[in-house]
């Protein structure tokens, strides 16, 4: 007989080897630690479904008693009123004026600022203020509320006289503060990915500063600084405690500043403030502004991210 | 610029030339002393508008501190909310604020960091792992006000958890995950492949490398957006209003910690409570003027510490970029 003949014959051992088992018992806990984190990654995923899935669901009941067409063309909201109206429109209005005020002032400010940071400002400069931006980022927003309330209201009082206590002024203005860090940085962010070279190139041919800023980095920069008035945009619609304190809560629909109006989410803040009813007909209106609010923020995020994305130049 | 050059250009008598060529020299010359000072005008400009909003900072504080000067005494911590302004106190808000701070940690850190080590460390390169992580930068924009929404519909009416610390806790948890997942994932980023591989090398499983060495050397940063986080969730009013949590409270929650075993109890978990910044909203909405007192120095007490938090943060951070050097 041969070799390999003998080897077939014997009988095969089945045991495993200590080290074996020790090897397989190591892999299932791996494999389980990997199963739990999966899970936590997850949680992400399953907080962004039930938020979807909770706005639908109380604004599906909410929208078989009032109709679509209703919900977008009535100019009244008053869902609480014995004579109930429901048109998302004053509240809308209220939004987009308030946010409007808020881009009139965070733009400018928010742009020159960047620019400044990264064109001009010396290193010291930059390192001193970028962590005071990240500060002011920090600041909760019903200190802003305060402050719009009680400090630039009457402040713009004394300029216009007829203006009303809660008015969207000086509360746009206040959010406008608020969101000009978070402009200045993601603008400056666009502008220092520009790179060097393209600088050096405008200095080269005799530009100063100033023009290398505005004609080349700006230029090269712009999606990114788009993308960030965008995401701008999108914080001062989702902004709730400066416009609850400081913008009033009658809804109306107006887009003069000078007046005192409701948003979205003044209103949702103002029934959550009162005992609603679970399941009433006020109680599901603040989920279907919700689900306004979410899709108005959604569309404008998104867009942020695509232009960044899209027309990103690269270097 | 090259305008003035090309215009006119000499073509006549070498003398006419010389005139020319210097009066073109005094029109560039002047056009250079134009545009330094566009230069210095933007400069003042910009540093103008960077003031603007760190200005806008001090006197905020100011004026709150200045407000609010004359509750700041040890009585307005220790004294619960009250009809008299003058008697009212921030006992059960700040008590409050604590406990749904405890809540929120025990929450956020552990799923935020687990989330943040998988998706750098395990997540294979597939739609899946692209979906999550659209799925965090999306949540990152939320609204925080839809955050509230969705605890009024699911904490609390469908997991009938209740207007309690615990879903509070819950919600400002969720809000702050993506602070936290995104802090995680820059600081596992930054260290180096090579000491994942010197690891391997010596026979330590994935696990063993991810929580011996990455999860270890990315403590600080990770760290950092944990307080950012925090502070952020201290500061946060409008998902807490959203939740329906009242704002008028003169009872403390019972304590976690009890002088019979087994010491710990959770009754405080689902007990009713107020924090600071609705305390601050609920003073403020009022009309009587002494209430506004009240909230200039809650407000004052809130941007404290929040300022003081993500001061750390930031001085953290700063100290774990000079010190590491890979």
């Amino acid at each position: 007989m041969n070799t390999a003949t003998q080897m077939l014959n014997q009988p095969i051992n089945l045991t495993i080897s200590p080290r074996l088992a020790k090897n397989v018992r190591r892999n299932i806990k791996e494999r389980i630690i990997e199963f739990i984190l999966m899970l936590a990654a997850l949680s992400a995923v399953a907080t962004t479904l039930s938020i979807v899935a909770i706005l639908l669901y109380e604004s599906l009941s909410f929208f078989k008693t009032v109709s679509l067409v209703d919900f977008f063309t009535d100019t009244q909201w008053t869902p609480l009123f014995e004579d109930a109206h429901y048109g998302i429109l004053p509240l809308v209005s209220g939004t987009l004026t308030t946010s409007a005020v808020a881009l009139a002032v965070a733009i400018p400010i928010g742009t020159i600022s960047a620019i400044y940071l990264s064109e001009f400002a010396s290193h010291k400069t930059r390192e001193i203020v970028k962590p005071l931006l990240e500060l002011l980022v920090g600041v909760p927003t019903i200190v802003f509320g305060y402050f719009a309330l009680l400090f630039l209201t009457p402040i713009l009082q004394k300029i216009f006289p007829e203006l009303p206590g809660f008015n969207m002024l000086s509360a746009g203005i206040v959010m406008g503060i608020m969101i000009v860090p978070y402009i200045a940085s993601l603008a400056e962010d666009a502008m220092r990915a520009v790179p060097m070279s393209m600088r050096e190139g405008s200095y080269a041919m005799g530009a100063t500063r100033f023009q290398t800023a505005t004609r080349v980095v700006t230029p090269a920069a712009i999606s990114g600084i788009v993308a960030a008035y965008i995401l701008g945009i999108s914080r001062a619609v989702g902004e709730t405690m400066v416009v609850a304190v400081a913008a009033g809560q009658q809804p109306i629909v107006s887009f003069n500043p000078m007046e005192s109006a409701a948003t979205i989410t003044a209103y949702i803040v103002q029934v959550a403030l009162g005992d609603l009813p679970h399941g009433s007909i006020g109680y599901q209106s603040i989920f279907a502004a919700g689900l306004v609010l979410m899709g108005i923020t959604l569309c404008f995020n998104i867009l942020g991210h695509l232009i960044r994305k899209k027309y990103r130049e690269h270097y | 610029m090259s305008k003035h050059m090309t215009t006119n250009t000499p073509t006549k008598a070498p003398i006419q030339v010389q005139a020319s060529v210097l009066k073109n020299l005094d029109a560039v010359r002047a056009m250079i002393k134009r545009h330094k000072l566009n230069d210095y005008i933007f400069s003042v400009i910009g540093l103008l508008a960077l003031m603007f909003a760190l200005l806008t900072l001090l006197i905020l504080f100011g004026d709150l501190v200045m407000d609010g000067f004359e509750r700041f005494n040890l009585k307005f911590l220790s004294e619960f909310p009250s009809r008299r302004a003058a008697n009212a106190g921030l006992l059960s808000a700040w008590v409050g604020s604590a406990l749904v701070m405890l809540v929120t940690f025990l929450v956020a850190v552990p799923m935020g960091v687990a989330a943040g080590l998988y998706l750098e460390e395990y997540a294979p390169k597939n739609w899946f792992s692209d979906l999550i992580e659209i799925n965090v930068t999306n949540l990152a924009g939320v609204p925080s006000i839809v955050y509230g929404l969705l605890a009024l519909g699911l904490f609390v009416y469908i997991l009938g958890l209740g207007q309690s610390i615990l879903t509070a806790g819950l919600t400002l948890g969720l809000l702050i995950l993506p602070i936290v997942i995104v802090s995680t994932r820059e600081s596992i980023r930054a260290i180096p492949i090579a000491i994942r591989e010197a690891a391997y090398a010596v026979g330590a499983t994935k696990w063993q490398v991810v929580y011996d060495h990455v999860l270890k050397y990315s403590y600080g940063g990770i760290l950092t957006g944990v307080i950012i986080g925090m502070a952020r969730a201290l500061g946060e009013t409008a998902p807490i209003i959203t939740i329906g949590a009242l704002t008028f409270i003169a009872f403390l929650p019972p304590s976690p910690v009890t002088d019979v075993a087994p010491f710990i109890n959770f009754e405080w978990l689902s007990s009713g409570f107020t924090v600071l910044p609705i305390q601050m909203f609920n003073w403020l909405s009022r009309p009587d003027h002494a209430f506004h007192i009240n909230a200039a120095a809650t407000g004052a007490l809130i941007i404290i510490v929040t300022l003081l938090m993500n001061g750390t943060a930031i001085y953290l951070r700063y100290k774990i970029r000079k010190n590491i050097k890979w």
